[in-house]
């Protein structure tokens, strides 16, 4: 892993005393992931370039006992942390350039303070999810001529596309302390994968490091919430300190939870109509007992407990992780006790029968069944309207007509979102739904969820099972 | 006094503080067995005198006794019980567990007891006390028997209680200690022709009763091998020859040679006769006009008899050690070898729902659906049009006097033998042979097996293997297996095993290396293996591959409607192929090669399952070779290019300066520019080789023909797991199938080694350094048996030997550097050893209970713990 700084400001050589490190010498520092080495590949009074090049240990990286910070995390056991420019470099220019980084020079202390010609490379920098396009967007708003090329991922098999790793250089004029300040912030940023836990204390560092340029940098919501490493409640606690009030739109995707799932239907408005619909059909059915079969992170959950006719609500979702959210998310632990007698989280599966969820007044079964593969849907059909057979079942699903208004097509994607086995037309579901509630004793009506179309319908499309 | 109790029953000691209950107690029974309510009270307050603790010392007995009897033990309870209302509860929870409440009373003369109590420090409860206790003991002797206590014996003296002896009898039900051969025939409602006709099918021979009973005629058949049996009821009503079934029903039961559980009709008969009310419904008029029409003078004493006759059946038996059980219409699980008034009308009747049916009749409880038992349970009652199994439960009642058959099912052969009716005897009230009759697509067993139960997988498990005896499976991960399953697994009807784990052999101390095969060599020989198999380790993804000869084979023997005629499923049980068709043409590609050989013949089945790489690796890890391997490779070659560039150019300076003293407090030491450049080209070096490494398993897959399938076991076929072979036979079975399509299938390279001859095993290490300088992934050992056991249990299937190139990919790019490499010769195999065990006795368990067409809960539950271990958390490079 290396930078080099280079400039021609002149004496050149005097990138030595910003940095605090004598041309002539080539010097290693022990760090706790590997050692780091500074040595100057020129020094003369025309240019003048410094290099800090990371020996990163990857046997101890992956054995994770070099300790605790490397150990957890980054498991991957052929990685690309001793190569590729990570938040590893930043933290070794904490420890090799930390009183450059202040902006401190003993012996040129007013040259610390004055822009110079720099400029900085980086032969290996990853910039995942959003390519050359979003690094520009990072340094080209601070005034960085930025030139990128992007390395070939493997030269022998050129259908595997390309890699996210980028030979960099940025130049400017401008003081060491800035531009070392902005690589230390954002590198970890395009890299998108911090090697250390984030914690409140990252918060208070971000805010430093980034005074005086990331509150009017266009692209701070991104920056924060990589940096934070997508920590929601921090993301939003740093950005509302930023901007001094809370950005609304933020706040609402996580709120949400559509940050990671669900670009497409990013409208929060869809999102609200759905759980609308869904509680006034609940509600509507007199149900006390309810069931929220794959509750996720607990959406529709939150909106229940709301309501006083819910005397008993069951959440269950396969994925465990969703759950962990879902608890945290409803605060599980912190609510009353009363409160928490109301609702109760299980991990279980749709594809099998649970005599958990017999008994119940009525399920909700939102935007579920799509992710269900068509061969083992029959088995949830059973599991739901002949096992458990609440009286009322309510039930929504993407209507696959709706994608041309979001021209999902051209954007080559099958689906409004990756783990989506199917979606269907309006014809496909009630002709599924009606054929359900012929079996299973059912009587099944249909509605429309959010804005209607005249020709392609509704984004969303419900359905309500009512047995006798 | 000798006590006699049932087995399993509920004993309530009764009688005044002071009594002697406890001292019987101690004296008659386990101290496990007995729970006493002194005791309870002290575990929930520490005082045994606690009087405030007897709420709560009592929820503690009744709880710990439901318990008991759940389990089927034994339980005495040791408290006064001179009370109704503490009685009450006992008798309940007797009822609730299907055993028999026994009252043991001890009506002492007050005075012993008061002496018993004076002498006693721990009891300072007045005279009072005890005289009231003996007088409500004396108040409750004559309702014990009404308030449902079966066996009441009362001791009224200290010599009683000093001389009586305790007996446990077996239950009537209880024939654990017959083990057959049986052959069970279901319902005869006075169809005696095809009765006749069914047992001589059966091989019994018709003998003369010796004894020639006037009443009961001659009529008797016998096995000559000794073979029983086993009446399910309803002999009598509805057909034309009601007592002569019945005479021989009875004549082969009173000679030995047949067992007659009862049926409703047979009761009902009985209690018709005996001058009881009945209805004359569903055939009865028909019994009783065979008896109306004996003479007057053989009418009386045949009727007395045959009521004597009916009233001496037991409901229900269990035989052969509990493997088997019959019941005229079922027995849950729950009931099986209990007895009490519930037991005896769920085996006449069964149970229902409440609801009813379109044509009036009563909906039947399904409890066959339900059934989680390991004994059989044969039964009748309601008639099929054919005898299904159903998790281990079968219903041979064909309904001969609609016109149907008479069957049998011979025990333990599983065989069933029928007989047609000569007629259509009677008309029944719902048509149990549709019109339209037309074979269901799919047996009532595959319908079942469409929804798995939750309850079967979740929570902690403990499954038993036949290779590995008990395998647990913690809670956590089931848990993690079930989102698995849920979200990408193939249908688990198709899933009939899982691959287990594979360790890697001892770690080598071997200059340069790793993994070297006389590691592996040394391990078997070490747990008592004389020869091995290596087999070439192909580098592709574990595939474990389902052939069906045609789409029907595949609805007859795995239950599965229009999903093609086979299937390809990862290690994880995922559809190896989104494409679909491409995985129809690979499954069609093997059918075919099977056709050639002669497969279905040879093997006389209609599918086969086979353990398998599938080639190229970049078919299936296209995405982990993208985001991870290439990209650690274009990344490191993207540095070190740049690195070695600054690192030569400081290398061109003259002046810098090669010593220079280090500040006190500086971090800093010197280096040297020119080691550094030396050791960054060796690392670029390794880059380079690391690259080459995985490059040789990727290829680009356009077509079928792009890839290579390599099997090395045949698991499975119709009627047989083939872990009875060894691996030579495996591969050469194999070879010859990858013969007859050279273009897909591979067969796999394999050598034999013997153990004890060194130069066999030099000839083994030098093929496996041909091997992997070629590029290969190294090769796999395995003891010559599929499976063997050595000093220490099962032995390992097998272990790998990975070759020094290959392990670059496993180990990071530079592992070969000595300083990281001496650093990774410390691994510790111990856990990922168990897991290979555990994993192997779980997947061959799947195939095993698959092959005895079990249910698929129990298929699956073998499947589904392979899973569940394989999210335990083990070092991923072994």
């Amino acid at each position: 892993m290396l930078l080099t700084i280079t400039t021609t400001y002149k004496p050149a050589t005097d990138l030595g005393y910003l940095l605090h490190k004598n041309p002539a010498k080539c010097q290693e520092f022990e760090m706790t992931f590997g050692k780091a080495y500074v040595f100057f590949p020129e020094a003369t009074q025309e240019r003048c370039t410094a290099a800090l090049l990371l020996d990163v240990d990857p046997v101890g990286l992956v054995r994770g006992r070099r300790g605790s910070i490397m150990s957890g995390l980054l498991d991957q056991y052929v990685n690309d942390r001793p190569y590729a420019a990570s938040s590893l470099l930043s933290v070794a220019m904490t420890q090799v350039f930390g009183s450059a980084l202040r902006g401190q020079s003993n012996d040129r202390p007013e040259l610390a303070g004055t822009a110079i010609p720099l400029t900085a490379k980086i032969p290996a920098l990853p910039c995942r999810h959003g390519g050359d396009v979003f690094l520009r967007h990072l340094f080209e708003p601070l005034g960085y001529k930025v030139e990128a090329s992007r390395l070939p991922l493997d030269e022998t098999f050129p259908d595997w596309g390309e890699g996210p790793y980028f030979a960099v250089e940025i130049e400017k004029t401008t003081t060491l302390k800035d531009l070392l300040t902005h690589l230390y912030v954002l590198i970890p940023v395009l890299d998108d994968n911090k090697h250390y836990y984030v914690g409140d204390d990252e918060v208070e560092k971000l805010l430093r490091k980034g005074e005086g340029w990331l509150a009017s940098h266009p692209e701070k919501e991104a920056i924060a919430r990589r940096y934070l490493k997508y920590q929601p409640s921090l993301a939003r606690e740093a950005l509302a300190r930023l901007v001094e009030e809370e950005d609304p739109v933020l706040a609402k995707e996580e709120e949400a939870g559509l940050t990671a799932e669900e670009p497409l239907e990013k409208d929060i408005s869809l999102n609200e109509a759905r759980l609308g619909a869904v509680m006034a059909a609940l509600k509507g059915t007199g149900a006390k007992r309810i069931l929220d079969l794959g509750c996720g992170e607990g959406k529709l959950l939150r909106e229940l407990l709301k309501e006083k006719q819910f005397e008993q609500i069951t959440g269950m979702d396969v994925s465990v992780r969703s759950l962990e959210t879902a608890h945290e998310r409803l605060r599980l632990d912190r609510l009353p006790a009363r409160m928490k007698d109301r609702l109760k989280l299980m991990h279980g599966s749709l594809l099998y029968r649970d005599r958990r969820l017999e008994g119940f007044d009525a399920a909700a079964v939102v935007e579920v069944i799509e992710h269900l593969d068509p061969p083992r849907l029959a088995a949830a059909e059973r599991a739901i309207f002949e096992c458990a057979k609440p009286r009322t079942v309510v039930l929504t699903t993407p209507n696959v007509e709706y994608n041309v208004m979001w021209k999902l097509a051209e954007s080559s994607q099958k689906f409004r979102h990756g783990d989506h086995r199917f979606e269907w037309t309006r014809q496909e579901f009630q002709a599924w739904a009606n054929g359900i509630a012929n079996r299973f004793g059912y009587k099944v009506t249909f509605l429309p969820v959010g804005p209607e179309d005249a020709t392609v319908g509704s984004p969303t499309q419900m359905g309500v099972f009512r047995r006798d | 006094m000798d006590i006699k109790i049932p087995k399993l029953s509920l004993v309530v000691l009764i009688g005044p503080s002071g009594s002697g209950k406890s001292t019987f107690a101690r004296k008659h029974f386990l101290p496990t067995e007995v729970l006493s309510s002194d005791f309870c009270r002290g575990l929930v307050s520490d005082d045994e005198n606690d009087q405030k603790a007897t709420k709560d010392a009592f929820a503690v007995l009744h709880f710990i006794a439901g318990k008991r009897l759940a389990a089927g033990r034994l339980t005495v309870v040791d408290a006064t019980n001179v009370q109704m209302e503490a009685r009450k509860p006992l008798v309940e929870l007797a009822r609730e567990y299907h055993c028999l409440p026994t009252a043991i009373v001890f009506n002492l003369p007050e005075k012993v007891c008061q002496a018993r109590n004076e002498e006693r420090t721990d009891r300072d409860f007045g005279p009072h006390v005890i005289r009231q206790q003996g007088s409500q003991l004396r108040r409750s002797l004559r309702n014990l028997k009404h308030e449902g206590f079966r066996h009441i014996f009362v001791l009224e003296s200290e010599e009683e209680v000093n001389s009586a002896t305790v007996e446990r009898v077996p239950l009537w039900n209880d024939k654990k200690g017959e083990h057959g051969p049986f052959d069970i025939i279901g319902d005869i409602h006075g169809c005696c022709d095809e009765l006749e006709q069914l047992l001589e099918k059966l091989g019994y021979k018709r003998q003369d009763s010796p004894s020639g009973d006037g009443l009961w005629g001659d009529r008797i058949y016998a096995h000559p091998e000794g073979r029983k049996a086993v009446f399910l009821g309803d002999i009598v009503d509805r057909g034309p020859k009601i007592l002569d079934s019945l005479k021989i029903v009875r004549n082969m039961v009173k000679a030995g040679s047949a067992h007659f559980v009862p049926g409703n009709h047979d009761m009902k008969l009985m209690r018709k006769l005996s001058g009881r009310d009945a209805q004359i419904t569903h055939g009865l008029q028909q019994s009783l006009a065979e008896f109306e029409a004996l003479s007057s003078d053989v009418r009386e004493p045949f009727i007395r008899e045959t009521v004597e006759f009916l009233d001496s059946l037991v409901s229900h038996y269990v035989f052969d050690d509990g493997n088997l059980v019959v019941a005229h219409a079922g027995m849950k699980q729950e009931m099986q070898g209990r007895g009490s008034g519930k037991v005896r009308d769920f085996a006449l009747y069964g149970e229902t729902t409440g609801e009813t049916d379109e044509f009036g009749l009563p909906v039947r409880y399904d409890w066959a659906a339900e059934y989680r038992g390991q004994a059989m349970v044969v039964y009748g009652h309601t008639p099929v049009p054919d005898p299904e199994w159903l998790n281990r439960t079968i219903n041979i009642d064909t309904g001969c006097v609609f016109g149907g058959q008479l069957t049998a099912l011979r025990y333990p052969e599983r065989e069933l033998v029928s007989v047609p009716a000569a007629h259509t005897y009677c008309e029944p009230a719902k048509p149990f042979i549709l019109e339209n009759k037309q074979a269901p697509a799919l047996s009532a067993q595959q319908l079942h097996d469409n929804l798995l139960d939750a309850e079967d997988v979740i929570g902690k498990r403990i499954v038993t293997t036949r290779l590995h005896a008990n395998v647990t499976v913690r809670e956590e991960n089931a848990t993690a297996a079930l989102e698995i399953m849920s979200r990408y697994a193939a249908n688990p009807k198709w899933l009939i095993y899982l691959p287990p784990t594979m360790s890697p052999c001892e770690t080598s101390k071997r200059e340069g290396v790793l993994e070297h095969p006389a590691e592996a060599f040394a391990h078997f020989r070490s747990v008592g293996i004389p020869r091995v198999v290596c087999e070439q380790k192909h580098m592709g993804s574990r595939a474990v591959v389902i052939v069906c000869r045609d789409e029907e084979a595949v609805s007859r023997r795995f239950g599965i409607l229009n999903d093609g005629i086979g299937i390809v499923y990862t290690r994880t049980g995922r559809r190896f192929f989104e494409d679909r068709q491409m995985e129809q043409q690979l499954v069609a590609l093997i059918r075919t090669a099977l056709d050639q050989t002669g497969f279905w013949d040879e093997f006389k089945t209609d599918w086969a399952c086979l353990d398998c790489e599938l080639m190229p690796w970049s078919a299936k890890a296209q995405q982990l070779l993208q985001t991870q391997y290439a990209a650690v490779g274009s990344a490191a070659h993207g540095a070190f290019r740049e690195t070695i560039a600054v690192l030569e150019q400081a290398s061109r300076r003259h002046d810098l300066m090669k010593t220079f003293p280090v500040l006190e407090n500086s971090s800093a030491r010197p280096a040297d520019v020119d080691n550094i450049l030396s050791r960054y080209r060796d690392r670029n070096d390794m880059i380079a080789q690391y690259v080459t490494a995985y490059r040789q398993y990727c290829w680009p897959v356009k077509a079928l023909n792009d890839l290579k399938l390599a099997p090395f076991h045949l698991l499975a076929t119709e009627g047989k797991v083939h872990a009875d072979q060894d691996h030579v036979w495996h591969m050469e079975i194999l070879k010859k199938l990858c013969a007859a399509d050279s273009g897909v299938l591979l067969a796999t390279p394999y050598r034999v080694v013997d153990l004890i001859d060194p130069q066999s095993q030099d000839a083994g290490t030098a093929w496996w350094e041909e091997l992997t300088a070629k590029g290969g992934e190294g090769m796999v050992v395995k003891p010559i048996n599929f499976v063997m056991r050595g000093k220490r249990g099962l032995v390992q299937p097998a272990v790998k030997v990975r070759g020094r190139e290959y392990l670059r990919i496993i180990y990071g790019p530079e592992y070969t550097a000595r300083e990281h490499l001496e650093r990774l010769r410390s691994r510790n195999l111990g856990a990922k050893r168990s897991l290979a065990l555990r994993e192997f006795a779980l997947g061959m368990e799947a195939l095993d209970r698959f092959v005895r067409r079990e249910p698929l809960r129990r298929v699956h539950e073998c499947v589904f713990g392979v899973l569940a271990l394989e999210s335990e958390p083990v070092d991923p490079r072994l």
